[in-house]
């Protein structure tokens, strides 16, 4: 039985999504954690995406980041959990 | 060129398979030529698509293995049996046929080379992948950086790029590779033969003092493993890189 914790990946996985989003390389973008504010670069997040859509959390707190959920065309995007998100400019 | 493999829009394009080269009984090399290819940095990805004929869609992410100066774009990909991709990837593909495939994709996990920092390198099976376009650029660029790699896996029979990696260790220009296999002893064997741990780390890596730059892929447990015993050996986990492979997929 494979067990939720070997599951985990990181914010690599999600770089060809997020880059759907964006438009740009997010993996370098760092965010704030709106839960305990701890500054991540996207590659380092922990990603789940066994789910019907894709969550990402906090590796300091393991708060909710993120959701996306893709789905007939369109994608639903929850950043309730980044306060802030700073990245390059294109 | 970085900036061109790191920006623009992200578009799927067909791949060429020229070359497959088996690397072991599972793991096989793929050389495709990508007439729009705009260039990759060490420790990028792809992501692969397969479309069958009624429309269902199959997306995995694979590593490239190549350099970034090499003529053509290598993915090394391991035959995972109940997987939905691999299997096509390494056993029904051949010379000739075209692969849907867009990239380059990510910028965390990736060396450019420019740095003086040594560089630590631990691979864990197929994680090996884009550590090993690291240290090919390494030594197409004549870097002089200090590196060791540490490699993990089960047996003799399932290192990848066995020869090269011992004919780049043997070239003199700074570079270490370390071995150790899980599940195997072969005779004559001088290498680790068993899980990475704390005193296999201290006699291989650089100390936290040297602040290397480190990247450790591999499955997922590998890599929470080696980076947990890293940060408990002092070094800063902002410094090390990870990239996990995860428990299903392929």
């Amino acid at each position: 039985m494979t067990q939720v914790r070997d599951m985990k990946l990181d914010g690599n996985a999600i770089a060809g999504l997020l880059r759907e989003i964006f438009a740009v390389e997010m993996t370098t973008a760092r965010g704030t954690c709106a839960a305990c504010g701890a500054v991540n670069e996207l590659g380092r997040v922990e990603v789940y995406i066994h789910a019907p859509g894709t969550v990402v959390r906090c590796p300091d707190c393991e708060q909710v980041l993120m959701r996306v959920v893709r789905g007939g065309g369109r994608y639903w995007i929850d950043l309730t959990g980044v306060r802030c998100l700073e990245l390059a400019e294109g | 060129m970085a900036r061109a493999a790191v920006l623009g829009r992200l578009t799927w394009q067909f791949g060429t398979l020229a070359e497959i080269v088996r690397e072991t009984p599972r793991v096989s090399s793929l050389f495709f030529d990508v007439p729009e290819w705009p260039g990759h940095l060490a420790g990028q990805h792809v992501d692969v698509r397969l479309t069958a004929d009624d429309g269902y869609q199959a997306e995995r992410s694979y590593s490239i293995a190549s350099a970034p100066t090499d003529k053509r774009l290598a993915l090394t990909v391991e035959r995972l049996d109940d997987g939905e991709v691999s299997p096509y990837l390494v056993g029904e593909l051949r010379a000739g046929d075209r692969l849907e495939l867009r990239g380059p994709i990510g910028g965390y996990f990736v060396w450019r080379g420019d740095e003086d920092r040594p560089l630590l390198l631990i691979g864990g099976g197929s994680g090996i992948v884009p550590l090993m376009s690291m240290l090919r650029h390494r030594a197409r660029i004549a870097s002089k950086t200090p590196a060791r790699l540490l490699f993990s896996s089960r047996a003799l029979a399932d290192v990848i790029y066995r020869e090269e990696l011992e004919r780049l260790g043997a070239a003199g220009d700074g570079l270490g590779v370390v071995h150790t296999l899980t599940r195997e002893k072969p005779a004559g064997w001088t290498g680790y033969t068993r899980r990475i741990d704390e005193a296999m780390l201290r006699e291989t890596a650089w100390p936290s003092e040297d602040s290397p730059a480190v990247f450790v892929c591999g499955p997922t447990p590998f890599v929470e493993a080696a980076a947990s015993l890293l940060v408990a050996m002092g070094h800063d986990a902002r410094s090390i890189k990870t990239e996990r492979f995860g428990a299903t997929g392929g």
